[in-house]
Protein backbone atom coordinates (compact mmCIF):
# COMPACT_ATOMS: atom_id res chain seq x y z
CA UNK A 1 0.00 0.00 0.00
CA UNK A 2 1.60 3.27 -0.85
CA UNK A 3 1.13 6.34 1.46
CA UNK A 4 1.15 10.26 -0.21
CA UNK A 5 4.68 11.99 0.45
CA UNK A 6 2.60 15.31 0.46
CA UNK A 7 0.33 14.23 2.89
CA UNK A 8 3.40 13.41 5.25
CA UNK A 9 4.36 17.09 4.82
CA UNK A 10 1.46 18.41 5.64
CA UNK A 11 0.90 15.89 9.15
CA UNK A 12 4.81 16.28 9.55
CA UNK A 13 4.54 20.66 9.83
CA UNK A 14 1.70 19.83 12.96
CA UNK A 15 3.67 17.31 14.31
CA UNK A 16 6.59 19.59 15.02
CA UNK A 17 4.45 22.52 15.64
CA UNK A 18 3.36 20.69 19.07
CA UNK A 19 6.63 21.33 20.07
CA UNK A 20 7.93 24.53 18.15
CA UNK A 21 5.81 27.47 18.43
CA UNK A 22 8.28 29.10 16.33
CA UNK A 23 7.42 27.37 13.35
CA UNK A 24 5.06 28.89 10.90
CA UNK A 25 4.03 28.24 7.47
CA UNK A 26 3.84 30.40 4.48
CA UNK A 27 1.54 29.40 0.85
CA UNK A 28 0.85 30.85 -2.41
CA UNK A 29 -2.65 29.74 -3.25
CA UNK A 30 -2.08 25.79 -2.75
CA UNK A 31 -2.82 25.05 -0.01
CA UNK A 32 -4.50 21.92 -0.87
CA UNK A 33 -2.12 20.99 -3.16
CA UNK A 34 0.87 21.13 -1.35
CA UNK A 35 -0.94 19.76 1.95
CA UNK A 36 -0.25 22.77 4.20
CA UNK A 37 -4.14 23.17 4.60
CA UNK A 38 -3.72 20.15 7.12
CA UNK A 39 -1.56 22.97 9.17
CA UNK A 40 -3.74 25.74 8.22
CA UNK A 41 -7.12 24.04 9.43
CA UNK A 42 -5.17 23.64 13.04
CA UNK A 43 -3.29 26.49 13.03
CA UNK A 44 -4.81 28.85 11.02
CA UNK A 45 -2.97 32.12 13.10
CA UNK A 46 0.49 30.43 12.09
CA UNK A 47 -0.79 30.07 8.56
CA UNK A 48 0.34 33.13 5.75
CA UNK A 49 -1.41 33.21 2.55
CA UNK A 50 0.50 34.92 -0.08
CA UNK A 51 -2.00 35.04 -3.06
CA UNK A 52 -0.38 33.82 -6.04
CA UNK A 53 2.80 36.13 -5.68
CA UNK A 54 5.65 33.47 -5.07
CA UNK A 55 8.20 35.79 -4.92
CA UNK A 56 6.82 38.27 -2.71
CA UNK A 57 5.85 35.00 -0.13
CA UNK A 58 9.53 33.92 -0.01
CA UNK A 59 11.04 37.38 0.27
CA UNK A 60 8.46 37.89 3.39
CA UNK A 61 9.04 34.60 4.79
CA UNK A 62 12.48 35.55 5.33
CA UNK A 63 11.65 38.67 7.22
CA UNK A 64 9.61 36.37 9.49
CA UNK A 65 13.14 34.10 9.84
CA UNK A 66 15.10 37.29 10.46
CA UNK A 67 12.01 37.81 13.28
CA UNK A 68 13.35 34.84 15.34
CA UNK A 69 9.94 32.57 13.22
CA UNK A 70 11.02 29.29 11.63
CA UNK A 71 8.54 29.77 8.26
CA UNK A 72 8.30 26.41 6.00
CA UNK A 73 7.36 27.95 2.69
CA UNK A 74 5.15 26.38 -0.07
CA UNK A 75 4.16 26.30 -3.34
CA UNK A 76 4.94 24.25 -6.54
CA UNK A 77 9.00 23.20 -7.17
CA UNK A 78 9.31 25.15 -10.39
CA UNK A 79 7.55 28.54 -9.06
CA UNK A 80 9.19 28.20 -5.66
CA UNK A 81 13.32 26.85 -7.03
CA UNK A 82 12.65 28.62 -10.89
CA UNK A 83 10.79 31.92 -9.88
CA UNK A 84 11.90 32.94 -6.90
CA UNK A 85 15.27 31.75 -7.84
CA UNK A 86 17.20 34.94 -7.12
CA UNK A 87 15.14 35.47 -3.81
CA UNK A 88 16.03 32.74 -2.49
CA UNK A 89 19.90 33.68 -3.66
CA UNK A 90 20.01 36.79 -2.36
CA UNK A 91 17.78 37.52 0.54
CA UNK A 92 17.98 33.99 1.69
CA UNK A 93 21.03 32.14 1.02
CA UNK A 94 23.34 34.94 0.92
CA UNK A 95 22.96 35.49 4.83
CA UNK A 96 22.04 32.03 5.63
CA UNK A 97 18.44 33.06 6.39
CA UNK A 98 16.72 30.67 8.35
CA UNK A 99 13.79 29.70 5.83
CA UNK A 100 12.49 26.27 4.60
CA UNK A 101 11.63 25.67 1.31
CA UNK A 102 8.86 22.21 0.81
CA UNK A 103 8.48 22.41 -2.74
CA UNK A 104 5.72 20.36 -4.15
CA UNK A 105 5.26 18.63 -7.37
CA UNK A 106 9.27 18.51 -8.27
CA UNK A 107 9.99 16.24 -11.23
CA UNK A 108 8.15 14.47 -14.43
CA UNK A 109 5.35 12.96 -11.94
CA UNK A 110 3.42 15.73 -12.00
CA UNK A 111 2.15 14.01 -14.80
CA UNK A 112 -1.02 15.81 -16.63
CA UNK A 113 -0.49 18.99 -16.21
CA UNK A 114 2.53 18.83 -18.18
CA UNK A 115 5.95 20.14 -18.90
CA UNK A 116 5.43 23.78 -17.82
CA UNK A 117 4.51 22.47 -14.66
CA UNK A 118 7.52 19.68 -13.90
CA UNK A 119 10.58 20.98 -12.33
CA UNK A 120 13.10 19.19 -13.40
CA UNK A 121 16.10 21.48 -13.01
CA UNK A 122 14.95 22.19 -9.20
CA UNK A 123 17.99 20.61 -7.58
CA UNK A 124 20.54 21.99 -9.73
CA UNK A 125 19.10 25.75 -9.03
CA UNK A 126 19.09 24.94 -5.13
CA UNK A 127 22.35 22.81 -5.31
CA UNK A 128 24.75 25.87 -6.35
CA UNK A 129 23.72 27.85 -3.57
CA UNK A 130 26.04 27.95 -0.38
CA UNK A 131 24.28 27.76 2.92
CA UNK A 132 21.46 25.59 1.24
CA UNK A 133 20.79 21.75 2.30
CA UNK A 134 19.10 19.57 0.21
CA UNK A 135 16.69 16.72 1.03
CA UNK A 136 14.83 14.55 -1.13
CA UNK A 137 12.70 11.74 0.73
CA UNK A 138 11.66 8.68 -1.02
CA UNK A 139 8.96 8.15 0.60
CA UNK A 140 5.94 8.31 3.23
CA UNK A 141 8.02 8.27 6.76
CA UNK A 142 11.18 9.57 5.10
CA UNK A 143 8.98 13.07 4.14
CA UNK A 144 8.30 13.37 7.77
CA UNK A 145 11.62 12.89 8.76
CA UNK A 146 13.13 15.29 6.51
CA UNK A 147 10.92 17.81 7.48
CA UNK A 148 11.50 17.25 11.05
CA UNK A 149 15.79 17.62 10.12
CA UNK A 150 14.65 20.92 8.13
CA UNK A 151 13.21 22.42 11.30
CA UNK A 152 16.57 21.63 13.41
CA UNK A 153 18.82 23.07 10.86
CA UNK A 154 19.79 26.44 11.38
CA UNK A 155 19.81 27.84 7.51
CA UNK A 156 17.70 27.31 4.48
CA UNK A 157 16.59 24.02 3.57
CA UNK A 158 15.17 22.86 0.37
CA UNK A 159 13.12 19.80 0.70
CA UNK A 160 11.59 18.32 -2.78
CA UNK A 161 8.38 16.48 -2.40
CA UNK A 162 7.10 14.64 -5.02
CA UNK A 163 3.30 14.46 -5.91
CA UNK A 164 2.24 10.47 -6.11
CA UNK A 165 1.13 8.42 -3.56
CA UNK A 166 4.37 5.54 -3.29
CA UNK A 167 5.08 2.77 -1.98
CA UNK A 168 6.78 2.68 1.38
CA UNK A 169 10.42 1.77 1.41
CA UNK A 170 11.61 2.91 5.06
CA UNK A 171 9.45 2.87 8.00
CA UNK A 172 9.20 5.21 11.25
CA UNK A 173 12.23 3.02 12.72
CA UNK A 174 14.74 3.31 9.85
CA UNK A 175 17.56 5.77 10.59
CA UNK A 176 17.94 8.88 9.19
CA UNK A 177 21.00 11.45 9.18
CA UNK A 178 21.11 14.34 7.14
CA UNK A 179 24.41 13.94 5.07
CA UNK A 180 24.51 10.25 5.55
CA UNK A 181 23.20 7.67 1.98
CA UNK A 182 21.42 4.45 2.71
CA UNK A 183 22.76 1.37 1.80
CA UNK A 184 19.40 0.11 0.65
CA UNK A 185 21.09 -2.86 -0.48
CA UNK A 186 24.45 -4.08 -0.79
CA UNK A 187 26.19 -5.38 -3.99
CA UNK A 188 29.68 -5.73 -5.57
CA UNK A 189 29.58 -5.54 -9.44
CA UNK A 190 27.20 -2.33 -9.89
CA UNK A 191 26.18 0.21 -7.67
CA UNK A 192 22.55 2.54 -8.57
CA UNK A 193 23.02 5.48 -6.60
CA UNK A 194 19.14 6.99 -6.45
CA UNK A 195 17.20 9.39 -4.75
CA UNK A 196 13.41 10.67 -4.35
CA UNK A 197 10.81 8.64 -6.80
CA UNK A 198 13.43 6.52 -8.54
CA UNK A 199 14.23 4.45 -5.51
CA UNK A 200 11.81 2.05 -6.15
CA UNK A 201 12.22 1.61 -9.59
CA UNK A 202 16.17 1.19 -8.68
CA UNK A 203 15.08 -1.92 -6.33
CA UNK A 204 13.34 -2.90 -8.79
CA UNK A 205 16.43 -3.34 -11.47
CA UNK A 206 18.93 -4.62 -8.64
CA UNK A 207 16.02 -7.60 -8.42
CA UNK A 208 16.53 -7.89 -12.21
CA UNK A 209 19.87 -7.73 -12.26
CA UNK A 210 20.32 -10.30 -9.31
CA UNK A 211 18.04 -12.99 -11.14
CA UNK A 212 20.60 -12.49 -13.99
CA UNK A 213 23.40 -13.12 -11.47
CA UNK A 214 25.04 -9.43 -11.74
CA UNK A 215 25.25 -8.15 -7.79
CA UNK A 216 24.19 -4.66 -7.40
CA UNK A 217 24.18 -2.14 -4.74
CA UNK A 218 21.43 0.59 -4.39
CA UNK A 219 21.83 3.76 -2.38
CA UNK A 220 19.70 6.21 -1.46
CA UNK A 221 20.95 9.47 -1.48
CA UNK A 222 18.04 11.13 0.58
CA UNK A 223 20.69 14.15 0.94
CA UNK A 224 21.72 15.64 -1.78
CA UNK A 225 23.41 18.52 0.02
CA UNK A 226 25.54 17.87 1.36
CA UNK A 227 26.24 14.88 -0.92
CA UNK A 228 27.49 11.77 1.23
CA UNK A 229 30.72 11.95 -0.75
CA UNK A 230 32.40 9.01 1.44
CA UNK A 231 29.66 6.25 0.31
CA UNK A 232 30.18 7.36 -3.85
CA UNK A 233 34.19 6.80 -3.17
CA UNK A 234 33.42 3.80 -1.73
CA UNK A 235 31.44 2.06 -4.27
CA UNK A 236 33.37 3.45 -6.95
CA UNK A 237 36.04 1.83 -5.49
CA UNK A 238 34.06 -1.68 -4.92
CA UNK A 239 32.14 -1.76 -7.87
CA UNK A 240 32.35 -2.10 -11.59
CA UNK A 241 30.18 1.24 -12.29
CA UNK A 242 27.95 3.77 -10.61
CA UNK A 243 24.96 4.99 -12.24
CA UNK A 244 23.39 7.50 -11.29
CA UNK A 245 19.15 7.54 -11.36
CA UNK A 246 16.91 10.14 -10.80
CA UNK A 247 14.03 12.04 -11.48
CA UNK A 248 15.92 15.36 -12.56
CA UNK A 249 17.60 17.23 -15.11
CA UNK A 250 21.02 15.22 -16.21
CA UNK A 251 22.82 18.27 -15.46
CA UNK A 252 23.01 20.01 -11.95
CA UNK A 253 21.20 17.00 -9.87
CA UNK A 254 22.30 14.05 -8.10
CA UNK A 255 24.27 12.59 -11.47
CA UNK A 256 26.30 15.83 -11.53
CA UNK A 257 26.94 16.09 -7.87
CA UNK A 258 28.36 12.45 -7.60
CA UNK A 259 30.32 12.89 -11.46
CA UNK A 260 32.11 15.90 -9.45
CA UNK A 261 33.40 13.46 -7.16
CA UNK A 262 34.45 10.93 -8.89
CA UNK A 263 35.65 13.15 -11.52
CA UNK A 264 38.80 12.94 -10.58
CA UNK A 265 39.49 9.49 -10.25
CA UNK A 266 41.51 7.82 -13.32
CA UNK A 267 39.01 5.20 -15.12
CA UNK A 268 36.04 6.85 -13.88
CA UNK A 269 33.39 4.05 -14.02
CA UNK A 270 29.85 6.35 -13.89
CA UNK A 271 26.70 6.81 -16.33
CA UNK A 272 23.17 8.55 -15.27
CA UNK A 273 19.56 7.70 -15.83
CA UNK A 274 17.99 11.15 -15.53
CA UNK A 275 15.91 13.20 -17.70
CA UNK A 276 18.01 14.03 -20.76
CA UNK A 277 18.53 17.77 -21.21
CA UNK A 278 14.54 17.80 -22.18
CA UNK A 279 11.36 19.18 -20.98
CA UNK A 280 8.09 17.45 -19.72
CA UNK A 281 5.23 16.71 -21.15
CA UNK A 282 1.76 15.60 -20.15
CA UNK A 283 1.14 12.19 -19.31
CA UNK A 284 0.66 9.97 -16.14
CA UNK A 285 4.04 9.72 -14.05
CA UNK A 286 4.37 5.94 -15.18
CA UNK A 287 3.49 6.53 -18.94
CA UNK A 288 6.08 9.39 -18.54
CA UNK A 289 8.78 7.49 -16.92
CA UNK A 290 8.46 4.92 -19.38
CA UNK A 291 8.91 7.43 -22.11
CA UNK A 292 12.07 9.47 -20.34
CA UNK A 293 13.84 6.40 -19.61
CA UNK A 294 13.43 6.17 -15.68
CA UNK A 295 12.87 2.70 -16.07
CA UNK A 296 14.30 -0.37 -14.38
CA UNK A 297 14.72 -1.54 -17.61
CA UNK A 298 17.12 1.64 -18.52
CA UNK A 299 18.91 1.33 -15.34
CA UNK A 300 19.74 -2.34 -15.50
CA UNK A 301 20.52 -1.41 -19.13
CA UNK A 302 23.16 1.30 -17.68
CA UNK A 303 24.32 -1.00 -15.31
CA UNK A 304 25.72 -3.95 -17.54
CA UNK A 305 27.75 -1.56 -19.30
CA UNK A 306 29.99 -1.56 -16.58
CA UNK A 307 30.59 -5.45 -16.96
CA UNK B 1 0.10 79.18 34.99
CA UNK B 2 3.21 79.87 32.42
CA UNK B 3 3.16 78.85 29.32
CA UNK B 4 6.58 77.73 28.34
CA UNK B 5 5.45 76.87 24.22
CA UNK B 6 7.87 79.36 23.10
CA UNK B 7 10.72 77.81 24.99
CA UNK B 8 9.72 74.11 23.70
CA UNK B 9 9.99 75.97 20.08
CA UNK B 10 13.69 77.57 20.53
CA UNK B 11 14.75 74.13 21.25
CA UNK B 12 12.85 72.28 18.69
CA UNK B 13 14.23 75.20 16.03
CA UNK B 14 17.84 74.98 17.27
CA UNK B 15 17.64 70.70 17.28
CA UNK B 16 16.52 71.02 13.63
CA UNK B 17 19.31 73.72 12.66
CA UNK B 18 21.98 71.29 13.93
CA UNK B 19 20.61 67.97 12.28
CA UNK B 20 20.64 70.33 9.09
CA UNK B 21 24.47 70.77 9.84
CA UNK B 22 24.36 67.22 10.99
CA UNK B 23 23.23 66.21 6.92
CA UNK B 24 25.64 68.89 5.77
CA UNK B 25 28.47 66.64 7.47
CA UNK B 26 26.92 63.00 6.37
CA UNK B 27 26.78 64.44 2.78
CA UNK B 28 30.29 65.54 3.13
CA UNK B 29 31.31 62.01 4.76
CA UNK B 30 29.23 60.42 1.59
CA UNK B 31 30.93 61.75 -0.59
CA UNK B 32 34.63 61.37 0.64
CA UNK B 33 33.93 57.86 1.47
CA UNK B 34 32.70 57.32 -2.43
CA UNK B 35 35.56 59.36 -3.68
CA UNK B 36 38.23 56.71 -1.27
CA UNK B 37 36.15 54.03 -2.78
CA UNK B 38 36.93 55.10 -6.32
CA UNK B 39 33.50 53.99 -7.02
CA UNK B 40 29.69 54.11 -5.42
CA UNK B 41 26.13 55.65 -5.73
CA UNK B 42 26.51 59.64 -4.70
CA UNK B 43 23.41 60.99 -6.10
CA UNK B 44 20.75 58.47 -4.34
CA UNK B 45 22.79 58.71 -1.63
CA UNK B 46 22.62 62.22 -1.29
CA UNK B 47 18.78 62.55 -2.02
CA UNK B 48 18.41 59.94 0.67
CA UNK B 49 20.07 60.98 3.33
CA UNK B 50 17.46 63.91 5.02
CA UNK B 51 14.94 61.11 5.53
CA UNK B 52 17.71 58.71 7.03
CA UNK B 53 18.76 61.42 9.21
CA UNK B 54 15.19 61.69 10.52
CA UNK B 55 14.58 58.30 11.15
CA UNK B 56 17.70 57.54 12.80
CA UNK B 57 17.86 60.51 14.99
CA UNK B 58 14.09 61.99 15.79
CA UNK B 59 11.96 59.24 15.36
CA UNK B 60 13.63 55.61 15.65
CA UNK B 61 13.93 53.55 18.66
CA UNK B 62 17.28 52.06 18.24
CA UNK B 63 20.18 51.69 20.63
CA UNK B 64 23.72 51.76 18.59
CA UNK B 65 25.22 49.84 21.55
CA UNK B 66 22.84 47.40 21.16
CA UNK B 67 22.60 46.55 17.23
CA UNK B 68 20.75 43.47 17.32
CA UNK B 69 18.40 44.23 20.24
CA UNK B 70 14.85 42.36 19.60
CA UNK B 71 12.63 45.13 20.33
CA UNK B 72 14.49 48.04 17.78
CA UNK B 73 12.28 49.37 15.21
CA UNK B 74 13.88 48.06 12.04
CA UNK B 75 15.16 50.47 9.07
CA UNK B 76 15.63 48.66 6.01
CA UNK B 77 16.93 50.62 3.14
CA UNK B 78 15.19 48.92 0.24
CA UNK B 79 17.59 50.84 -2.50
CA UNK B 80 20.20 49.51 -0.95
CA UNK B 81 22.83 51.47 -3.36
CA UNK B 82 22.47 54.34 -1.51
CA UNK B 83 24.44 53.01 1.40
CA UNK B 84 27.21 55.34 2.10
CA UNK B 85 24.70 57.36 3.45
CA UNK B 86 23.17 54.88 5.63
CA UNK B 87 27.19 54.02 6.95
CA UNK B 88 27.63 57.78 7.54
CA UNK B 89 24.74 57.51 9.46
CA UNK B 90 25.61 54.50 11.62
CA UNK B 91 29.09 55.55 12.18
CA UNK B 92 27.98 58.95 13.28
CA UNK B 93 25.44 57.23 15.62
CA UNK B 94 28.41 54.88 17.17
CA UNK B 95 27.74 51.80 15.84
CA UNK B 96 31.64 51.79 14.43
CA UNK B 97 33.91 53.43 13.98
CA UNK B 98 33.98 56.23 11.91
CA UNK B 99 37.70 55.65 10.13
CA UNK B 100 35.66 52.13 8.75
CA UNK B 101 33.99 54.89 6.36
CA UNK B 102 36.96 55.13 4.29
CA UNK B 103 37.18 51.57 3.62
CA UNK B 104 34.11 51.20 1.86
CA UNK B 105 34.08 48.85 -0.71
CA UNK B 106 37.41 47.56 -0.23
CA UNK B 107 38.47 43.79 0.19
CA UNK B 108 37.77 42.81 3.96
CA UNK B 109 35.92 45.86 5.30
CA UNK B 110 32.52 45.29 6.70
CA UNK B 111 31.26 48.00 3.88
CA UNK B 112 30.31 46.31 1.55
CA UNK B 113 28.88 47.99 -1.91
CA UNK B 114 25.43 47.05 -0.52
CA UNK B 115 24.26 46.49 2.49
CA UNK B 116 25.42 43.73 4.58
CA UNK B 117 23.12 42.68 7.87
CA UNK B 118 26.26 40.05 8.59
CA UNK B 119 28.94 42.39 8.16
CA UNK B 120 28.24 45.44 9.60
CA UNK B 121 26.35 46.26 13.11
CA UNK B 122 22.81 48.44 12.64
CA UNK B 123 22.41 47.13 9.05
CA UNK B 124 18.48 45.58 9.88
CA UNK B 125 18.91 43.95 5.93
CA UNK B 126 20.89 42.99 3.13
CA UNK B 127 19.71 44.73 0.07
CA UNK B 128 20.34 46.34 -3.06
CA UNK B 129 18.51 43.58 -5.14
CA UNK B 130 15.81 46.13 -5.70
CA UNK B 131 12.03 45.26 -5.18
CA UNK B 132 13.18 42.75 -2.06
CA UNK B 133 13.90 44.77 0.89
CA UNK B 134 10.45 46.37 1.28
CA UNK B 135 9.05 43.05 0.59
CA UNK B 136 11.64 41.27 3.35
CA UNK B 137 10.51 44.14 5.09
CA UNK B 138 6.84 43.65 5.51
CA UNK B 139 7.54 40.18 6.39
CA UNK B 140 9.52 41.78 9.31
CA UNK B 141 6.09 43.49 9.98
CA UNK B 142 3.76 40.89 9.73
CA UNK B 143 6.18 38.46 12.09
CA UNK B 144 6.06 41.82 14.92
CA UNK B 145 2.72 41.23 14.91
CA UNK B 146 2.62 37.71 14.95
CA UNK B 147 5.23 37.89 17.97
CA UNK B 148 3.32 40.43 19.96
CA UNK B 149 5.97 43.19 19.59
CA UNK B 150 5.80 46.87 19.09
CA UNK B 151 8.40 48.14 17.19
CA UNK B 152 7.73 49.46 13.67
CA UNK B 153 9.51 48.71 10.23
CA UNK B 154 10.39 51.41 8.25
CA UNK B 155 11.46 50.55 4.58
CA UNK B 156 13.04 52.92 2.08
CA UNK B 157 12.27 52.44 -1.65
CA UNK B 158 13.42 54.25 -4.29
CA UNK B 159 11.10 55.53 -7.57
CA UNK B 160 13.31 53.44 -10.00
CA UNK B 161 12.80 50.45 -7.73
CA UNK B 162 9.00 51.05 -7.87
CA UNK B 163 9.34 49.54 -11.22
CA UNK B 164 9.80 46.04 -9.32
CA UNK B 165 6.89 43.69 -9.52
CA UNK B 166 7.85 42.40 -6.26
CA UNK B 167 7.26 46.43 -4.24
CA UNK B 168 3.60 45.43 -5.30
CA UNK B 169 3.19 42.02 -4.42
CA UNK B 170 4.50 43.45 -1.05
CA UNK B 171 1.91 46.56 -0.76
CA UNK B 172 -0.38 44.27 -1.37
CA UNK B 173 0.26 41.74 1.24
CA UNK B 174 1.04 44.72 3.34
CA UNK B 175 -2.68 46.36 3.22
CA UNK B 176 -4.10 42.49 3.47
CA UNK B 177 -2.64 42.14 6.94
CA UNK B 178 -3.17 45.30 7.57
CA UNK B 179 0.15 46.41 8.51
CA UNK B 180 0.01 49.71 10.53
CA UNK B 181 3.77 48.74 12.25
CA UNK B 182 5.18 49.37 8.51
CA UNK B 183 6.12 52.53 7.25
CA UNK B 184 7.31 52.55 3.40
CA UNK B 185 9.12 55.54 2.74
CA UNK B 186 9.72 56.27 -1.17
CA UNK B 187 12.98 58.67 -1.79
CA UNK B 188 11.21 60.20 -5.24
CA UNK B 189 13.91 62.08 -6.90
CA UNK B 190 12.60 61.58 -10.41
CA UNK B 191 15.69 59.40 -11.74
CA UNK B 192 17.32 56.73 -12.39
CA UNK B 193 20.18 55.47 -14.58
CA UNK B 194 19.30 55.79 -17.99
CA UNK B 195 17.31 59.11 -17.10
CA UNK B 196 13.84 60.26 -15.69
CA UNK B 197 11.49 57.59 -14.70
CA UNK B 198 9.10 58.76 -17.23
CA UNK B 199 11.92 58.34 -20.07
CA UNK B 200 12.35 54.92 -18.59
CA UNK B 201 9.27 53.44 -17.31
CA UNK B 202 6.23 55.87 -15.95
CA UNK B 203 5.75 55.56 -12.31
CA UNK B 204 2.33 57.53 -12.86
CA UNK B 205 1.00 58.97 -9.52
CA UNK B 206 2.58 56.78 -6.50
CA UNK B 207 0.68 58.15 -4.15
CA UNK B 208 -2.46 57.58 -5.73
CA UNK B 209 -0.97 54.21 -6.08
CA UNK B 210 -0.08 53.18 -2.66
CA UNK B 211 -3.70 54.83 -1.82
CA UNK B 212 -5.14 52.10 -4.30
CA UNK B 213 -3.42 49.47 -2.70
CA UNK B 214 -5.05 50.96 0.76
CA UNK B 215 -1.84 52.70 2.53
CA UNK B 216 -2.76 55.62 4.09
CA UNK B 217 -0.38 57.89 2.54
CA UNK B 218 1.26 61.18 2.92
CA UNK B 219 3.84 63.45 0.79
CA UNK B 220 6.49 65.51 2.38
CA UNK B 221 9.39 67.35 1.21
CA UNK B 222 12.20 64.90 1.45
CA UNK B 223 14.76 67.43 2.73
CA UNK B 224 13.15 69.28 5.13
CA UNK B 225 13.96 67.36 8.23
CA UNK B 226 10.96 68.78 10.69
CA UNK B 227 8.69 68.23 7.92
CA UNK B 228 9.24 64.55 7.40
CA UNK B 229 9.76 64.18 11.41
CA UNK B 230 6.44 65.04 11.90
CA UNK B 231 4.89 63.23 9.17
CA UNK B 232 6.78 59.89 10.29
CA UNK B 233 5.63 60.25 13.67
CA UNK B 234 1.93 60.54 12.62
CA UNK B 235 0.01 57.75 13.79
CA UNK B 236 -1.98 55.65 11.45
CA UNK B 237 -4.36 52.68 12.83
CA UNK B 238 -4.94 49.54 10.81
CA UNK B 239 -3.08 49.95 7.67
CA UNK B 240 0.18 50.69 6.76
CA UNK B 241 1.23 54.02 5.88
CA UNK B 242 3.23 55.09 2.80
CA UNK B 243 5.30 58.77 2.39
CA UNK B 244 6.30 60.33 -0.70
CA UNK B 245 9.11 62.14 0.21
CA UNK B 246 10.13 64.51 -2.89
CA UNK B 247 13.72 64.67 -3.47
CA UNK B 248 16.37 65.67 -5.44
CA UNK B 249 18.85 63.36 -7.10
CA UNK B 250 22.35 64.66 -5.68
CA UNK B 251 21.05 67.19 -3.25
CA UNK B 252 23.24 69.43 -1.66
CA UNK B 253 26.28 69.86 -4.63
CA UNK B 254 25.27 72.10 -7.26
CA UNK B 255 27.06 69.86 -9.89
CA UNK B 256 25.32 66.75 -9.23
CA UNK B 257 21.41 68.05 -8.59
CA UNK B 258 19.31 66.23 -10.93
CA UNK B 259 22.19 64.64 -12.89
CA UNK B 260 21.26 60.94 -13.43
CA UNK B 261 24.85 61.07 -14.62
CA UNK B 262 25.79 61.34 -10.82
CA UNK B 263 23.81 58.09 -9.76
CA UNK B 264 27.31 56.04 -9.91
CA UNK B 265 29.92 57.96 -10.47
CA UNK B 266 32.69 58.50 -7.93
CA UNK B 267 33.93 62.59 -7.60
CA UNK B 268 37.50 63.06 -8.84
CA UNK B 269 39.61 65.15 -6.07
CA UNK B 270 38.75 68.17 -7.73
CA UNK B 271 35.13 67.13 -8.15
CA UNK B 272 35.47 66.47 -4.47
CA UNK B 273 37.06 69.43 -2.90
CA UNK B 274 34.29 71.98 -4.60
CA UNK B 275 31.66 69.84 -3.16
CA UNK B 276 32.67 70.01 0.66
CA UNK B 277 32.91 73.61 -0.43
CA UNK B 278 29.90 74.07 -1.42
CA UNK B 279 28.75 72.44 1.84
CA UNK B 280 30.69 73.91 4.31
CA UNK B 281 32.20 71.09 5.90
CA UNK B 282 36.01 70.04 5.48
Amino acid sequence: MGKSIRIAYGEALNEIAETNDKIVVCDADLGHATMTNIFAAKHPDRFFNFGIAENNMIAEATGMAHSGLIPFVSTFALFGAGRAFEIIRNSVCYVNANVKFALTHSGLSVGEDGGSHQAIEDIALMRVLPHMTILVPCDYEQTKKCVKAAAEIDGPVYVRVARPVVDEITTAETPFEVGKAQVLKDGTDVCLMTTGLMVGPALKAAEMLEAEGISCAVINHHTIKPLDTEIVREYHEKCKGIVACEEHSIYGGLGSAIAEVIAGVPGGKFAQVGVMDKFGKSGTPDALFEAYGLTPEHMVEEAKKFL
Amino acid sequence: MMDFAWLRDRFQEEHIMVLQEKAAELRGDILKMIHAAGNGHPGGSLSVIDILVALYYNVANVDPSNPKWEDRDRIVLSKGHACPALYAVLADKGYFPKEDLWTLRKIDSHLQGHPDMKKTPGVDLNTGSLGQGVAVATGMAIAAKHLGKNYHVYAIVGDGECQEGLVWEAAMAAAHYKLDNLTVILDHNGLQIDGTNDEVMSLGDPVEKYKAFGFETFTVNGHDIDALTDVLKTPVHGKPKFICAKTVKGKGVSFMENQAGWHGKAPSADELAKALAELGVN
